[in-house]
């Protein structure tokens, strides 16, 4: 465990469902009480669906693991309540140094466009996003997850699924219509299912530690290929609150893995690497090497597995978290609606439509920066160091360093929920996120991601239309766009008209649509044929 | 896209330039260099499309 981090130990509590005769029900249970199954905890909770969350632990993640909250994921965080938390605790970066041995590369800075709203990226210890996710879950009147009950088996039956669990008091069985498996990449689900998890290994072994460390470094993105400080590859430095830093160190292949574990073994790295007169101290240390894999399908039946258990990527891109919040954000919504008897289950499949291609681009990015970082053949090898000689020098060079290409929100051009596109030019075309914009309520600086909320929206350049059964927000009536960023970021002009999805994605756009078009876009939307 | 008609005015100029550039360098030193050129010229090319033919092109050709 982080030893800077104050770990709450939470309780385990009986549930009456131990003592039921029969196996209680429950419309939605989530196994995990990760980053990924609190997400979507929260976000059912947000829309008055009671889901169980069941977690085998009693605290939140043990070490850092996903520090980098990428803009989307706080987008969402925003959406669900914990957002403001995570960028008042998080560390706000934005700019970055690339080095090949002790010589500088090149720097570059991500800051975020004029009128963006959240940052590009905050660095956030996984302890404390799951922390903000358990209290707001808490807050929306759930009870919390239930810790220390732990999924032993899964059988699905019909039109449910059976639950095994134990607790320090002994098992007890559950049923529930609908099961999101959250529980990583070791998922005890996807076993019990017996599905493949298909992809590729990787054999270079990473050493990540975190370093409580006092230090006027700003809190830029580090990374050295070759470092002089280090022999083995490639070393990265970050910033995350508490003074900590995040420290990864290639080791290579042949890595003996209890020996790079001892506190002997790490120290003199971090002191070749930090300097002999810094003071540190290890605060968590982890020993990994990657996968590249993903289920076939995340839509078994009644069984849809979000975040590690349905794909894992490498760390470097920041998309392991992110990819799970996006998930949940993505599924929330649609089972929430399957529930309230506004879609068929139907729908469901289009979290497969929309989230295997998202599952493909992120392990296809990752999968190309390890292999920048981790040449795995001779001609991988040539290459980089090719691209190392020219970046120096070259601007054009830099764009072909990888070392992470870092998270941004997926698309679905090609989800079946789209409507075909009504001639808008440029703007935002269906299937993309929706842009946050600066706008003004009421006299008050706002945001417009804040305003749409998370239902079905409709969002409109001129008067509002008759006929609609929609929530319409108006430019210009219930928001002011006093900088113009709306305008000019949705093409707005007189009668440009946005159908928004729940998960704030855009689903159609038309120019002076009629209502019937727009019903019949929304009814594409919830799945309806 | 790709263009293979002739365009250079000078080929033998260039041809031997690339010939001389490499004389002295041992083959890990050449392969490097070579690898240089491409990530340079690729970028002249400035065309992703008639990159990825020319990619095509040169491991589709015929060895002799």
């Amino acid at each position: 465990m982080a030893r800077s981090f104050d770990y709450v130990r939470y309780p385990y509590v009986r549930s009456r469902d131990q003592d039921a005769a029969t196996p209680a029900h429950h419309p939605v249970v989530v196994t995990g009480g990760g980053m990924a199954g609190l997400a979507f905890a929260v976000d059912m909770a947000s829309k008055g669906v009671p889901a169980v969350v069941l977690d085998d632990n009693d605290r939140v993640s043990v070490g850092s693991r996903s520090i980098c909250v990428a803009k989307r994921t706080l987008e969402i965080f925003g959406r669900l309540g914990v957002g403001d938390r995570c960028l008042e605790k998080g560390v706000t970066w934005s700019a970055g140094k690339v080095l090949r041995g002790d010589r500088l590369l090149y720097a570059f800075d991500l800051a975020p466009e004029e009128g963006r709203g959240r940052p590009a990226f905050v660095n956030l210890q996984q302890y404390y996003v799951e922390t903000f996710l358990v209290d707001r879950f808490r807050e929306l009147g759930s009870g919390g997850p239930r810790w220390l009950h732990r999924v032993t088996d899964v059988a699905p039956d019909g039109d449910r699924v059976m639950l095994a669990i134990d607790t320090p008091e002994g098992p007890y069985r559950l049923t529930c219509d609908w099961l999101v498996a959250a529980d990583g990449v070791k998922s005890t689900v996807r076993a019990a299912l017996g599905l493949p998890f298909v992809g590729e290994t990787f054999h270079d072994c990473f050493l990540i530690v975190d370093a409580v460390m006092k230090s006027d470094v700003p809190g830029e993105r580090r990374f050295w290929f070759d470092p002089g400080f280090h022999d083995g590859g490639s070393a990265l430095l970050h910033r995350q609150p508490d003074d900590v830093w995040r420290i990864d160190l290639q080791l290579g292949p042949e890595a003996d893995r209890d020996e790079e574990m001892k506190e002997e073994a790490i120290l003199p790295r971090l002191r070749a690497m930090l300097g002999e007169d810094a003071e540190f101290a290890i605060d968590w240390a982890s020993l990994y090497t990657f996968q590249c894999r993903r289920l076939e399908r995340f839509r078994h039946g009644r069984v849809l597995f979000v975040g590690d258990s349905a794909h894992t990527v490498s760390p470097f891109g920041a998309r392991g978290g992110n990819g799970g919040v996006q998930d949940a954000d993505n599924l929330a919504w649609k089972l929430a609606a399957v529930l309230a008897g506004e879609a068929d289950e139907a729908l469901l499949d289009s979290y497969d439509a929309e989230r295997i291609p998202a599952a493909d681009e992120n392990i296809l990015n990752s999968t190309r920066a390890t292999d920048f970082i981790a040449p795995r053949n001779p001609a991988m090898a040539l290459f980089r160091e090719a691209v190392l000689d020219l970046a120096e020098r070259h601007a054009f060079a830099r764009a072909f360093v990888n070392s992470g290409r870092l998270s941004t929100a997926c698309r679905y051009p090609d989800s079946p929920l789209n409507t075909g596109d009504g001639a808008v030019e440029d703007g935002v075309a269906p299937g993309g996120p929706a842009p946050d914009a600066p706008v003004r309520i009421d006299g008050r600086d706002g945001w417009l991601l804040d305003r749409l909320g998370g239902e079905f929206r409709l969002l409109r350049f001129g008067e509002p239309l008759d006929g609609v059964d929609l929530n319409q927000i108006c430019v210009g009536r219930d928001i002011a766009d006093a900088e113009g960023f709306v305008a000019s970021r949705y093409a707005g002009a007189r009668g440009v008209t946005y159908l928004v999805r729940p998960d704030q994605y855009v689903a159609a756009r038309w120019i002076d649509p009629v209502p019937a078009g727009i019903e019949a876009a929304r009814r594409r939307a919830l799945g309806h044929a | 896209m790709l263009a293979t008609e002739p365009r250079l005015e000078r080929p033998d100029d260039v041809y031997e330039a690339l010939i001389e550039a490499q004389r002295d360098l041992n083959p890990a030193d050449a392969e490097r260099f070579r690898a240089r050129l491409i990530l340079l010229l690729a970028n002249r090319v400035g065309d992703d499309e008639a990159v990825l033919a020319a990619i095509a092109e040169a491991a589709a050709s015929p060895r002799g």
